[in-house]
């Protein structure tokens, strides 16, 4: 692949990249097991090969992506810091394209304000649905100006790699700003739409996940603090920035909006 | 019932071998955690995975050591009573060791963000509940506390085991993300010995025949 590092931590000694066992051994994917382990022993299971992305709803021309098809967007490596909800965070090279790339393809209506992503729910493939963790599939959403944003990516490797199945493969959004549970994996289907689109964790938990999820010290989640996290492979806290360090390129999505109450 | 009373297995209860074997027994998590955590196979967060698995022996000592007296009662083993309190006494170190990395790992002793926690966020304030409970009880442990505070106070003291084991349940269901299982197994579990304790209770038959009643 093509390798302009277009955004990079901009300090490199507080950003170090977290190895990659731990970025593949520590990993939240319910449709997998709810234990941090559980994905990188169960995802083998996960056929990756054929997959298609439907994108339909507000879009002039509703497009089938095969995997193929994905994989000849430019690709390029993003450096990007994953701030987990949960109160830790990693820092890694993901391989990958702008989702606006893809969106321009298929022609966005003016109806379009929203964007709804659905990962892969098969039960056959994914142990963890036995389990009514969460409303299954897996579905999250971004506004139109988010999913458009530069920073967005769909990424297809990590580390110079293919995407590993526990890490969402083959394809996954990667909106660094934002909670890790909005990037969502595994995606099988992009719908525009006109109105703001359900999200998994928001549905389950309203007043502890809101649509936005910007990294945020400032709200914290009803059960625990946002203000600290653990760089995994950190041994001391470190102070949470807002939007996870990238408010000078999307803090203006948010121009006189409550963060508060837009949690 | 009677049989049992020279039987193997009160033979083996009784046998000045038997408290270091229960000892050792109780040591063996706390070993496993420190293999673990020097192999590496705590994973990714250690610190978060240490927390974890002290809380979970915790909680799972304690509903062991509440299983304790119905499990006398049930079986009539006698011998089983002398290993309470020190089954309880594990409970309590496993508890202080999840506090203990909590704190002073995790937050790393900053005390006004634990404070915080506690007072801000409701399943640390429960499990802080269960924990003060618990560190109460192991002060009062000892023999000549319960002599000075007398058998019946005593009693009813430690009597509130039972707060700490319902509060020790609810911390967990209330911290895990979506809607996971394992929690409502471990609160499955202590409902049902507090269930077997008032069945087995000496009282339970006088509350049943109405000659006691008066």
């Amino acid at each position: 692949f093509q390798a302009p590092l277009t955004v990079s931590p901009k300090d490199p000694k507080m950003d170090a990249q977290t190895p990659m066992k731990s970025a593949t051994s520590y990993n939240n994917f319910y449709e997998f097991g709810t234990d941090k382990t559980d994905p990188s022993e169960n995802a083998g299971t996960l056929r990756t090969r054929p997959w298609e992305i439907a994108v339909d709803g507000d879009v002039g021309k509703p497009t089938t992506f095969g995997i193929e098809d994905l994989l000849s967007f430019p690709l390029e490596e993003r450096v990007y810091r994953l701030r987990c909800v949960e109160g830790w965070s990693m820092v890694i090279p993901w391989v990958g394209f702008p989702l606006a790339e893809l969106l321009k393809r298929v022609d966005p209506t003016g109806n379009a304000k929203y964007v709804a992503f659905q990962t892969l729910a098969d039960r056959s493939q994914m142990p963890g649905l036995k389990y009514p963790v969460l409303q299954w599939p897996y579905v999250e959403g971004l506004r139109m100006d988010e999913a458009m944003h530069p920073l967005t990516i769909l990424a297809v490797g990590m580390y110079g790699e293919t995407l590993p199945n526990q890490n969402g493969a083959p394809v996954r959004l990667v909106v660094p700003w934002k909670y890790g549970f909005k990037s969502i994996k595994s995606i099988v289907r992009i719908t525009l739409t006109q109105d703001q689109p359900p999200t998994s964790w928001n549905r389950s938990q309203p007043r502890e996940y809101g649509f936005y999820s910007n990294v945020n010290p400032e709200v914290d989640h009803p059960r625990w603090s946002q203000a600290t996290e653990r760089r995994v492979g950190e041994f001391s806290r470190r102070k949470t920035l807002a939007f996870n360090g990238y408010g000078e390129e999307v803090a203006s999505l948010y121009a006189g909006m409550d963060l508060r109450k837009n949690y | 019932m009677a049989a049992t009373s020279k039987g193997p297995v009160a033979l083996a209860l009784s046998s000045r071998w038997a408290k270091p074997v229960v000892f050792a027994l109780g040591l063996l998590p706390l070993g496993w955690m420190v293999w673990l955590g020097m192999s590496g196979g705590l994973g990714a967060e250690p610190v978060a995975e240490a927390v974890r698995q002290s809380g979970l022996w915790a909680l799972r000592l304690l509903l062991i050591a509440l299983a304790v007296t119905p499990l006398r009662i049930l079986t009539g083993q006698a011998g089983l009573a002398r290993f309470r309190r020190m089954i309880g006494l594990f409970a309590f170190f496993y508890a202080l060791l999840h506090v203990s990395v909590y704190v002073g790992v995790d937050q790393f002793f900053d005390w006004a963000a634990v404070w915080k926690d506690i007072v801000k966020r409701p399943y640390i304030t429960v499990g802080m509940g269960a924990f003060v409970i618990l560190t109460a009880l192991a002060a009062t442990s000892t023999n000549g506390m319960v002599r000075r505070l007398g058998g019946r106070r005593w009693k009813a003291l430690h009597k509130a085991v039972f707060v700490a084991g319902a509060a020790g349940c609810i911390h967990y269901v209330m911290l895990v993300k979506g809607w996971q299982y394992p929690p409502f197994v471990y609160a499955a579990i202590f409902l049902g010995l507090v269930a077997l304790r008032y069945a087995t209770s000496p009282s339970a038959g006088r509350r049943l025949s109405p000659s006691y009643r008066t």
